[in-house]
């Protein structure tokens, strides 16, 4: 069987590859840039901490975190309404210094000092990995099955050209916020698993770099490719828990990476790999 | 008493921003890239400044010996990282950009240690009292020299030769070119000089909390951004204007909302009230 370690490892890695899919939702198939992402995952992660103290049965409070970051996402996704681009990048940037900014100052959400001593989920480290794995795989084949799906469809004409798309009668509006909305529920998901993972969160836990951290999984991984994102986000997630000589480095690495994919390969490992695969067909 | 303290304190924290911004914004008028790792040259500008002072004794060499090698180190940057990317979707340069920011601020960390460096006899610390308040000169310094370094440079885009070829880049590019304006040589300017007003920021920042820290580019970084948004893109009066009026308003905002969010939440609310009701910008025409 697995020891503890391998138990850990698994489960760091299962909550990440489920918040870089919901950024994938996002960024990726709906092609909204998010610069605040890790602010959902905060939502998702208090929600569930704060809930789960204030007695309700951990289910519900997971489920509540995820509808309150949806929600929320929702409300954040009425920007990339009014802005584009580089504008909505800056923006959702804006409100991931805003949640923070907000949450430091609230001591009824722990302030500074953060939540820790709610109760925990009653599984063991084992059953718990088997529910992050679980949780990571549905969200997995729910991003596959979307990507095939008209509502997949509809966020690809949005991605690609919104103008056309809007011109061809596709209510832009209504995916982008449907794309905010459960991409932020998914990672609200993310974070209630996160808080009952580590049994203690505070503002720091859920700030640029993590926003930044994710979106390089996405980039990395491929945007918009469920394989390639899910292969970044496993491997970027462990890689500091596995070589430890990494963690000093770890932002270094995470930066260099980031600039070297966009440098010399904008669509990322599915796009090197597809490249490869082009490039053996056309060989005679 | 307490609004003139808070306007003036307001003022000195949005000289600053408008010094790291002009340069962002000159870059993101020309080129259309949000060039976040510009926060990384402000830094390393602070780092020259004090090693340079405290070598020399002389802060005027500092500056000069800043501006000039992280001028330089933007042209460099400018041709390694960012011009083959340039016909690549916006988000590919902003996020490596991030990237290399990300990366910029660990090797200062690696190289330089965590933390920070202090000049071992800060210059321009005498107070001086105005409208009986006590400013240090370095502050009164960074205030009137970022207003005068961007009217300067406001004069010198109206008046010379380069500052009319620099606005026809920024128009059309590819009319500026055909009318003999060499583009290449107005993007390597405008990298120098961007990059040249940030390390003069790093330095006078530096001076003005006597400490240099591998990460104290970004909150400034991502409040010039917000800030040449606000001032819409690439017009650098609006960016003047912008920053001044963040200092001002975070200033202020501390005192009256800081129970409700902190000073950069400050920052960041605002800029998305106003995008939400102008998403153009402060003083952006409608596209």
């Amino acid at each position: 069987m697995l020891d503890a370690y391998h138990i850990s490892l698994l489960t760091v890695m299962g909550i990440s590859v489920t918040f870089a899919l919901s950024l994938n939702l996002i960024t990726g198939f709906c092609g909204q840039i998010s610069l605040g992402h890790a602010a959902f995952l905060g939502i998702g992660a208090y929600g569930a901490a704060l809930l789960s103290k204030a007695g309700l049965p951990v289910p519900l409070g997971l489920a509540a975190g995820a509808l309150l970051a949806g929600a929320i996402g929702a409300v954040v996704g009425l920007t990339s309404l009014r802005v584009r681009h580089d504008f909505l990048a800056i923006t959702t940037m804006g409100v991931g210094f805003l949640f923070l900014g907000i949450v430091r100052q609230q001591d009824a959400l722990g302030g500074e000092m953060g939540v820790s001593g709610f109760p925990g989920t009653g599984l063991d480290k084992e059953g718990f990995m088997v529910l992050v794995l679980a949780v990571a795989a549905a969200t997995a084949a729910f991003s596959l099955y979307l990507k095939k799906s008209w509502l997949g469809f509809a966020f690809d004409a949005v991605a690609e050209d919104e103008d056309t798309a809007r011109l061809l009668g596709v209510d832009v509006a209504r995916f982008k916020l449907a794309a905010f909305a459960m991409g932020c529920a998914i990672a609200g998901l993310a974070g209630g698993l996160y808080a009952h993972n580590v049994r203690f969160i505070d503002p720091d836990s859920f700030g640029f770099v993590e926003s930044i951290t994710v979106l390089s999984m996405v980039v990395i991984g491929g945007i918009g490719s469920v394989w390639g994102v899910i292969v970044a986000a496993a491997g970027l997630s462990v890689l500091p828990l596995w070589i430890q000589f990494i963690e000093d480095y770890k932002l270094l690495i995470y930066g260099g990476l980031l600039f070297a994919v966009m440098r010399f390969s904008p669509g990322g490992l599915a796009g090197a790999v597809a490249a490869v695969a082009r490039r053996g067909r056309t060989e005679p | 008493m307490l609004y003139v303290e808070l306007f003036l304190q307001g003022l000195i924290q949005g000289s600053i921003y408008a010094l790291v911004a002009v340069g962002l914004t000159l870059v993101y008028g020309l080129l259309r890239i949000l060039h976040i790792a510009h926060a990384g040259l402000f830094t390393l500008g602070g780092y020259i400044g004090v090693l340079v002072t405290d070598a020399t004794g002389s802060l005027a060499l500092a500056l000069l010996v800043a501006a000039v090698t992280v001028g330089l180190l933007g042209m460099a940057l400018y041709r390694v990282c960012y011009e083959p990317i340039l016909n690549k979707p916006p988000f590919v340069a902003l996020i490596a950009s991030i990237g290399l920011f990300i990366a910029m601020e660990e090797i200062y960390r690696i190289v330089f240690g965590p933390y920070g460096l202090s000049y071992q006899a800060p210059p321009l610390q005498d107070s001086v009292v105005l409208w009986g308040m006590h400013l240090t000169q370095a502050e009164l310094a960074v205030m009137g020299g970022g207003v005068v370094v961007i009217a300067v440079l406001a004069l010198l885009a109206e008046k010379t030769r380069a500052g009319t070829a620099w606005k026809a880049t920024v128009t059309d590019p590819q009319m500026a070119q055909s009318f003999g304006i060499d583009t290449v040589r107005v993007r390597y300017l405008n990298f120098f000089i961007g990059s040249a007003l940030a390390a003069c920021a790093g330095v006078m920042v530096a001076l003005m909390n006597n400490l240099v820290e591998p990460t104290m580019g970004s909150v400034p970084s991502y409040k010039a951004l917000a800030i040449i948004v606000l001032g819409g893109l690439g017009d650098v009066r609006g960016t003047l204007i912008a920053a001044l009026a963040l200092g001002v308003i975070e200033a202020f905002g501390t005192i009256y909302l800081g129970d409700l969010m902190d000073r950069d939440a400050i920052a960041f609310a605002f800029l998305i009230v106003v995008l939400m009701i102008r998403p153009q910008g402060l003083l952006g025409r409608k596209a």
